[in-house]
C-alpha cells in the first residue's frame, strides 16, 4: 500500500499515454459488454415462455393457418385448461420504414393467457367491447406520438386493404422479453371483414401441469395426424427458440468480434506498458540498488498495469451497464429486453484480470530480471 | 527536402515489437471491418442476384413479399396475354406464375430442429424465364408427377435431399429427382416443384407471384403502367432485381450500420495505439530529428516523415488485415429472409472493393494516429532537444 504514490507518479507521468491507454480498454470492454448482451438478450427470449404454456401451428409451417373448428377439440383434450388463438396481421405503417407487430387475438381468452401483458382494467374492458379497437404497446405511443382515443390507419399487407383502427390502451409488459411495440386487435374484426374466410396463424393453450406437456402435444399431433391440417405442437419455449434459431449463427459471429476487440486492444496496453517500463530501465535500476527486491520490482509494474486495465474496465464496462439500463435501445425493435446482464459484467471483470496480468508479464519480468549493472551504465 | 523512406524504415526495425503489436493491432480492425462488410455483401448480393434486370415480377396490389401475395387463375391468364410479355422461341409465353410458400422441414437428421424452407411451384417456361438455373444433378421435374428438385445450398443442410431421396411435406411425399444451382442467388435455397402440383396442396387455386420476361427490355415502364392501370386486375408490377434489392434492405443496413458500429469503436482503440506509438518514437528519437533540423531539413519534411512512417506501420498492418480476412470468402453461413420468413443460405463475399476500402481504412487509421506525435516533431526546439 505504502507503494502507491510511487505507482500514481508513474501513471501519471505520461498522462497522455495512460489516458489514451485507459480509455482503450473502456472502448473494447464496452464493445465487448454490448456483443455479449446480443448473445445473453437472444438467449433470454429463447428461454422466455411461461412452462404451462404451448403453442399449437400447423405442421407444414407457420405460415400455414388451422381451422377455427379445433379451438373447441382443443379445449376438451385431457390436460388442457385453456385455449386462445391469434393471426399474424403483418401490416405497414406510413412509410413502413418503423416495423412492428401486428396480431389479431381473441380479446378475453388472450388477456386469461398472458397476465404478463398488463393494460388498466378500463382500458381492456373499452377493447373488449369495440371491435374496432386496437390495444398498443407504450413504446409504440412514443415512437409514433400516438394519443389513446385517436384512430391509426394502416395498409395490410397479407389481408389487402386499409385498416383503421381506434387505440383503446396501452399496455406495459411485465417481462422484458414481451416487446413494448407490438399492435392487437380483435380477431373478429379480421374475420368479418374476410368474410369469415379467415382462420387462426396458431393457438396458444394453458395445461394444468407443465409435467404434461409431452402427453398433451401428443395427443393432439396424434389426433390431427392423418387431417388436412396436422399440428405441431411444442412449449412456448420451443416456439421462441425455434425463432431465435432463425438468426443463423450469431452467436459465433457476435463472439468472434468480440474476442478480436479484446486481442485488439490488448496488443495496445502491452505495447503500452513495454513503453512505460523501457523508458524507466535506469530508474528500475536506481531503485534496485537502493534495496528494492526483485519481487516487489515486479509487483509495482504489474499493479500500474492493473491501474489501466481496471479504471478501463470500470469506464467500459459501467458505461454499457448504464447506458443500456435506460432500457431505450432495444435495436429497432428487433432486441427487446436489451439488457447487460451480471453475467457480462463477471465475465467482464475477469477479461480485465487477464488484461492486466499479460499486458503486465513481460515488463514486469522484465523489470525484476534487471541486471542492475548493466542497465546503470546506461545512465549518462 | 525529403527524409528519405530509408530512414523511417531502419527506425522501424530498431523497435520491432511495439511495431508488430501497433501493425497486427491496426490488422485486426481491418480484418473485422472487411468479415463484417462481406457479411452483409454476400447476403445482398444473394437475393438481388435472385432477379433479373428484364424480369418483371406481379403481386398482389399492396403485398409487400410474395408470401403475402395471392394472384388468381383470372389474373395471371390476364397478365400472359399482355403484349409486354416476351415469347419463348416454341411461342409460348415466357412467364412463369407460380406458387410460393414456407414450409418447415426438418434440419439434417437432427429431428428436433426445424427450418423454413421455400417451396415454390414454377412452370416448364421458369427455366427460361428465369436465366440462371442450372441442373447440377439429375433432372427436372417431370409435370404431373410428385417430384421436386432442390437447390444446391439446401443439399446437406436439410434431410432427404439427396437424389432419389423421398422428401414429405403436405401430406405427400416428392421425389427428388434432381439438385440445381443458381448463380448464388436465394433461389438455390429453394424447393422447386411444378406449380400444379404444389397448387392444390399449399393454399388452393391461386398463384403467389407471377414472373414474365419483357418482349422489350427497356419497357419496363410501360408494361408497368399497363398492368397497374388495368381495371379488371389489381397488381403491382416489380422490376425482379430491384423486388429482391428491396428484400435484402433491411438485414443488409443493420449489417452494414454494426459493422461500421464496431469497427469504428475498435478503430479508436487502434488509433490510440497508433499515437502511443509514434509519440513514443517521437521522443526516443529527439536528438535525431534535431540533427536533422540542424542540416536543414525543413520542419514540413520531418511532419511528412513521421507522418508516412506511421502510415506505413498502418498499411503493412491493412495488408495483414486482408490476408486475414481472406479465407473468410466463399464460406456459407444462413440467416432469415424476414420477408419470407424463410433461411437463406449465402456465402461471404470478399471484393476487391472491400479489400481496398479496408486499405484505405487502415490508412487512415495510420495518418490520424501518426499526425499530432509528428507535428511535435516537426516543431521540436532544436537547441533544447539536441542538448
Amino acid at each position: 500500500m505504502k507503494f502507491l504514490p510511487l505507482v500514481l507518479a508513474n501513471l501519471g507521468r505520461h498522462k497522455r499515454r495512460t489516458v489514451l491507454t485507459i480509455v482503450s480498454v473502456a472502448l473494447a470492454l464496452f464493445l465487448f459488454a454490448a456483443l455479449r448482451s446480443v448473445i445473453t438478450t437472444l438467449d433470454e427470449t429463447a428461454r422466455f415462455g411461461a412452462a404451462n404454456r404451448m403453442v399449437v401451428q400447423n405442421a407444414m409451417g407457420i405460415v400455414f393457418p388451422l381451422p377455427m373448428s379445433y379451438a373447441s377439440r382443443l379445449q376438451a383434450t385431457q390436460g388442457v385448461q385453456a385455449v386462445t388463438w391469434a393471426n399474424w396481421f403483418g401490416g405497414r405503417y406510413g412509410d413502413g420504414k418503423r416495423f412492428f407487430a401486428t396480431f389479431a387475438v381473441d380479446p378475453q381468452s388472450y388477456f386469461a393467457m398472458y397476465p404478463e401483458m398488463q393494460v388498466p382494467e378500463d382500458q381492456k374492458q373499452a377493447f373488449f367491447r369495440d371491435r374496432g379497437s386496437c390495444i398498443v404497446g407504450r413504446h409504440l405511443l412514443e415512437v409514433f406520438g400516438w394519443k389513446v382515443g385517436q384512430n391509426v390507419t394502416m395498409q395490410g399487407t397479407i389481408f389487402p386493404g386499409d385498416w383503421t383502427f381506434t387505440i383503446v390502451g396501452a399496455y406495459v409488459p411485465t417481462s422484458k422479453v414481451i416487446g413494448e411495440d407490438a399492435l392487437i386487435f380483435q380477431y373478429a374484426n379480421l374475420d368479418e371483414r374476410l368474410n369469415h374466410q379467415v382462420t387462426p396463424g396458431w393457438y396458444v393453450l394453458r395445461i394444468t401441469d407443465p409435467a404434461l406437456a409431452p402427453d398433451v402435444a401428443r395427443r393432439i399431433d396424434d389426433g390431427y395426424r392423418n387431417s388436412s391440417a396436422p399440428t405441431k405442437t411444442g412449449t412456448e419455449q420451443a416456439f421462441q427458440a425455434g425463432f431465435v434459431t432463425m438468426w443463423g449463427n450469431v452467436q459465433f459471429l457476435m463472439n468472434s468480434i468480440g474476442m478480436a476487440v479484446v486481442f485488439a486492444i490488448l496488443l495496445v496496453t502491452a505495447n503500452a506498458m513495454m513503453m512505460a517500463a523501457r523508458e524507466r530501465t535506469s530508474e528500475i535500476a536506481v531503485l534496485k540498488t537502493i534495496g528494492f527486491t526483485d519481487r516487489t520490482l515486479f509487483l509495482l509494474v504489474m499493479v500500474e498495469a492493473g491501474c489501466i486495465a481496471d479504471a478501463g474496465a470500470l469506464l467500459g464496462l459501467g458505461g454499457a451497464k448504464a447506458l443500456f439500463a435506460s432500457g431505450n435501445i432495444n435495436v429497432g425493435g428487433f432486441l427487446p429486453g436489451f439488457t447487460v446482464t451480471n453475467g457480462t459484467v463477471l465475465i467482464g471483470v475477469a477479461l480485465t484480470l487477464v488484461l492486466a496480468l499479460a499486458s503486465g508479464a513481460i515488463p514486469a519480468l522484465r523489470a525484476a530480471r534487471l541486471p542492475v549493472v548493466q542497465a546503470l551504465r546506461k545512465v549518462e | 527536402m525529403k527524409i528519405p523512406l530509408a530512414y523511417n524504415v531502419r527506425s522501424v526495425l530498431q523497435r520491432p515489437v511495439s511495431t508488430a503489436m501497433t501493425a497486427l493491432g491496426v490488422a485486426i480492425v481491418v480484418a473485422v471491418f472487411i468479415a463484417m462488410l462481406a457479411l452483409a455483401n454476400g447476403f445482398r448480393v444473394a437475393l438481388v442476384r435472385t432477379g433479373s434486370p428484364d424480369n418483371v415480377l406481379v403481386l398482389r396490389r399492396g403485398a409487400d413479399s410474395e408470401l403475402s401475395s395471392g394472384i388468381d387463375r383470372e389474373t395471371e391468364r390476364i397478365i400472359a396475354a399482355s403484349p409486354h410479355v416476351a415469347t419463348g422461341s416454341d411461342g409460348r409465353a415466357l412467364i412463369s406464375p407460380e406458387v410460393f410458400v414456407a414450409i418447415n422441414i426438418h434440419r439434417g437428421s437432427d429431428t428436433l430442429s426445424m427450418a423454413n424452407v421455400v417451396a415454390r411451384g414454377v412452370s416448364d417456361e421458369a427455366f427460361t424465364v428465369r436465366r440462371n438455373i442450372v441442373i447440377t444433378e439429375g433432372r427436372k421435374f417431370v409435370s404431373g408427377r410428385s417430384e421436386i428438385i432442390v437447390g444446391q445450398r439446401l443439399v446437406g443442410r436439410i434431410g432427404h435431399t439427396a437424389l432419389g431421396d423421398t422428401l414429405r411435406f403436405a401430406g405427400r411425399d416428392w421425389l427428388v429427382v434432381g439438385h440445381f444451382s443458381a448463380g448464388g442467388s436465394s433461389f438455390e435455397s429453394e424447393i422447386w416443384g411444378e406449380n400444379e402440383q404444389f397448387m392444390p396442396v399449399f393454399r388452393g387455386d391461386v398463384f403467389q407471384s407471377v414472373s414474365f420476361r419483357l418482349k422489350d427490355p427497356r419497357g419496363f415502364e410501360e408494361a408497368k403502367r399497363s398492368l397497374e392501370n388495368d381495371q379488371r386486375i389489381q397488381v403491382d408490377a416489380h422490376r425482379e432485381t430491384e423486388f429482391y434489392d428491396s428484400q435484402s434492405e433491411l438485414l443488409t443496413r443493420i449489417l452494414n450500420i454494426l459493422a461500421y458500429l464496431i469497427t469504428s469503436i475498435m478503430a479508436v482503440g487502434a488509433v490510440f495505439g497508433a499515437v502511443n506509438t509514434m509519440y513514443a518514437a517521437v521522443a526516443a528519437r529527439t536528438p535525431e530529428v534535431a540533427v536533422l533540423l540542424t542540416l536543414g531539413f525543413r520542419p514540413r519534411s520531418v511532419l511528412a516523415s513521421f507522418l508516412v512512417e506511421s502510415a506505413v506501420i498502418a498499411l503493412v498492418g491493412g495488408l495483414i488485415g486482408c490476408l486475414f480476412a481472406l479465407p473468410i470468402n466463399g464460406i456459407v453461413t444462413s440467416t432469415t429472409n424476414w420477408n419470407s420468413f424463410t433461411e437463406v443460405a449465402f456465402a461471404f463475399r470478399v471484393t476487391p472493393g472491400l479489400l481496398l476500402s479496408g486499405v484505405i481504412f487502415a490508412l487512415v487509421m495510420g495518418v490520424l494516429g501518426g499526425f499530432f506525435p509528428a507535428l511535435r516533431a516537426s516543431r521540436l526546439p532544436v537547441v533544447q532537444a539536441i542538448r
